[in-house]
């Protein structure tokens, strides 16, 4: 557009202008970056209102003291040193909020490698096996179709099936292959990882999918054609290409794993610690600084995990 | 064209007549239910905030029935009552909740005191609030939050819990239970008479506690008087000593795999006991009779300790004056009159007024529920399923026997941030 109503304006300055007069009834052109601003503008506000400020008070109210009943306005530090009580005294022997985070990493860790190894996979099938547009469109939405129950019966429904009496356990020793039911299929590790597994890895899909099908199919080919094997071109052309899809899909499901309360809690029978459940536990005994002292701190080390693997991709640079 | 006028006058004001009377005579009758609420300049509505417990549609049904007052529930469990009332005070009109979350209640000064003299059944309610007996005399234990501690504020706008009675009463009761262990009877084989059976290692992975820390705390203490290790002077206010003390004995449970899993609502205990997933835990005596309406043994097991009791009742949000005040009164009074309080009592909690419940239960429905009585005939739940078989005993007997054996009350402590820091540490642990 500017460069055809460039060329007319070299032909014929006169007539560009006079046309450009004639069209626009409001002589005033509104300027580039105003637009821009214009249309970042409403999402900037949402994200200034429901985001920003809200911040910006639980990092206040996370300096507050508090008592039984009410929160005191005066300045405190008290819910960090009680958050870090005996981290100093009771080492080598972690405290409990590195124990707590020990945990919350380790799930995270788990849920993180297994979504994206899953994922990578899904992905990769939709992205260069499946040939036709219309099947990858069909196959991707049957993807989303647990996403159509909500989270928590989802969560849930894996209770009656890893029940020491439950549906798995029942076949087992129908079949012969253990004489007592497992204990630690539900309410352990093993079944919060499992469920959290369940829940996130279509969010590992969808980024790395996105960023598989926009690989240029002639790439493939021309590595095919100077030789390499699959694995070499899975390693050096396709990961390499799908980075910024990966790394979206970490980001995405490591801040939800890192804050999680309510999968953890129900899935491990409330008795494994989470970063979230001890902001949980303060928020219900009323403690508002010492929940927020908390929440700092967790979005602290998320902000931190998220920057190291930024660090690894410039995001912006590769969408 | 004036005859016509006149016959259509004529049969115009006939109809009116005879309307106005068809009218008249069903509100005589008292078949038009909904008359004064149809009546009234403004309806009449109250917001009610509290926990399930309370909150039967039945309840709401007929309290439309008789008063025309609309109740608009607001559920939320036990915490969330309670940080409603301090953020949001306007935001309901009528509170249910328990005592001992008055500790954090008044002092906020966000609940406004109800005056005994507008309760009609005032006088009559049980002892077990105003003196801490059982109507036949016995003496409850008074441990923790016991109610006859926090029931009278010193005046209208006071924060302090008065020590004698006074007319300002924080909240009007309404429904309390004795607490105990529930067990599988069928899957334990053998019997259970002490809170210490709860962390016996004969039930490893198969025990569970509340999770709510301040209860779930209680009953460790339990367990630890009843092995004999130690003997607090009050199981709802320790000292940090006694929180150490106690959490150090939850951990070593907790890392020999004892606990299954901790519940936090209603359902999800129902579904540990009846799935098999636990055989002891502590549990509420209506989710007890839900496991057992499945067809699954479940004994809601009296202990020699005692049982933890808890109850609850009725105040409004400082916001509630002139009309709404008035009809809260209203709704409370009729709370008391007795349909609500039979309807608590057939689930297996008891009532704040006895007299007026038992003049709304058949002869055979008090004798069971509330004399320890073999039943008479089939007992059924308000809503008619069946609960019990003619012939069965209520676990625990009577409301005296039940009332009286009580050892201490859910309570909150002084020391309660240090408890909630100890409990953090206790699940990280």
């Amino acid at each position: 557009m500017d460069t055809s109503e460039d060329i007319l304006q070299q032909a014929s300055p006169d007539l560009v202008r006079g046309s450009g007069m004639a069209r626009r009834t409001k002589p005033a052109r509104l300027s580039p970056s105003f637009v821009s601003w214009l249309q970042a503008g409403p999402m900037m506000l949402v994200f200034l209102a429901f985001f920003l400020i809200p911040l910006v008070f639980v990092v206040i109210v996370s300096f507050w003291d508090y008592n039984e009943y009410q929160l005191l306005p005066a300045f405190s530090g008290r819910g960090y040193t009680d958050t870090f009580e005996g981290c100093i005294a009771q080492l080598p022997d972690l405290c409990t909020i590195g124990r707590t985070y020990v945990m919350t990493l380790k799930l995270c860790f788990l849920v993180w490698a297994i979504t994206l190894f899953i994922g990578f996979w899904v992905a990769y099938f939709l992205a260069f096996h499946v040939k036709s547009k219309t099947w990858q469109m069909g196959l991707s939405l049957l993807c989303t179709i647990p996403f159509w129950t909500s989270n928590v019966i989802r969560m849930i429904a894996w209770i009656p099936l890893l029940g020491r009496n439950g549906l798995v356990n029942s076949g087992l020793v129908k079949t012969g292959l253990i004489n007592q039911p497992l204990e630690w299929l539900l309410f352990s590790e093993f079944s919060v990882v499992l469920a959290l597994v369940h829940l996130f890895t279509f969010f590992m899909v969808v980024p790395i999918f996105n960023s598989m099908v926009r690989i240029d199919k002639a790439l493939i080919e021309a590595a095919y054609d100077a030789g390499a094997t699959g694995f070499q071109t899975l390693v050096n052309v396709v990961i390499p290409l799908a980075k910024p899809g990966i790394v979206i899909g970490s980001i995405f499901v490591i801040t939800i794993v890192m804050g999680d309360f309510i999968t953890i809690g129900v899935m491990g029978g409330q008795q494994i610690a989470a970063a979230g459940k001890i902001i949980e536990t303060r928020v219900n005994a009323l403690q508002f600084p010492a929940a927020a002292a908390n929440a700092v701190i967790l979005l602290a080390i998320t902000f931190l995990i998220i920057t190291m693997m930024s660090r690894i991709v410039d995001i912006r640079k590769e969408l | 064209m004036t005859k016509t006028t006149g016959k259509t006058g004529v049969s115009r004001r006939t109809l009116l007549k005879s309307t106005a009377g068809l009218a008249g005579l069903a509100a005589g009758s008292g078949a038009i239910t909904g008359f004064p609420y149809v009546m009234s300049a403004e309806p009449k509505v109250l917001r009610y905030l509290g926990t399930a417990v309370n909150e039967g549609d039945d309840i709401s049904k007929q309290c439309l029935k008789d008063t025309g007052i609309k109740i608009e529930y607001i559920t939320a469990t036990t915490d969330d009552v309670t940080k409603r009332v301090m953020t949001q005070p306007n935001s309901f009109d009528v509170l249910d909740t328990e005592y001992f979350s008055l500790k954090k209640l008044v002092p906020s000064g966000n609940i406004l005191a109800l005056d005994a003299k507008k309760i009609k059944e005032f006088g009559n309610i049980t002892p077990v609030f105003t003196k801490g007996e059982t109507p036949g005399g016995k003496k409850i234990g008074n441990q923790g939050t016991a109610p006859w501690k926090v029931l009278y504020l010193e005046g209208k706008d006071s924060k302090t819990f008065s020590k004698t009675a006074t007319e300002f009463v924080t909240l009007i009761p309404t429904v309390y239970n004795a607490d105990t262990l529930g067990i599988r009877p069928d899957i334990i084989k053998r019997p259970i008479s002490s809170w210490a059976e709860l962390l016996n290692p004969e039930f490893k992975g198969k025990a569970s506690i509340l999770n709510i820390p301040s209860i779930g705390i209680m009953d460790a203490a339990m367990v630890v008087e009843a092995t004999g290790k130690y003997k607090y002077a009050d199981k709802g206010n320790m000292t940090k000593e006694e929180i150490d003390l106690t959490m150090k004995v939850m951990t070593e449970a907790k890392k020999a795999g004892q606990f299954r899993a901790f519940w936090k609502d209603f359902n999800e205990s129902v579904n540990l006991m009846a799935s098999g997933e636990t055989v002891i835990q502590s549990m509420w005596s209506p989710a007890v009779t839900k496991v057992r309406s499945m067809g699954i043994a479940c004994t809601f097991q009296p202990l020699k300790e005692g049982y933890r009791s808890w109850a609850s009742g009725f105040c409004v949000s400082k916001g509630v004056s002139g009309a709404k005040l008035e009809w809260a009164y209203e709704f409370v009074n009729w709370f008391l009159s007795g349909y609500a309080g039979a309807y608590l009592n057939r689930q297996g909690y008891y009532s704040a007024v006895l007299s007026t419940a038992k003049a709304h239960m058949e002869p055979y429905e008090w004798a069971y529920w509330m004399e320890g009585k073999p039943a008479e005939k089939d007992i059924k739940a308000p809503d008619g399923s069946l609960l019990e078989k003619a012939g069965a005993v209520r676990d625990g007997g009577s409301y005296e026997d039940r009332m009286g054996g009580v050892a201490c009350w859910n309570a909150v402590m002084d020391e309660n941030d240090y408890m909630v820091r100890k409990w953090n540490e206790f699940i990280a642990a």
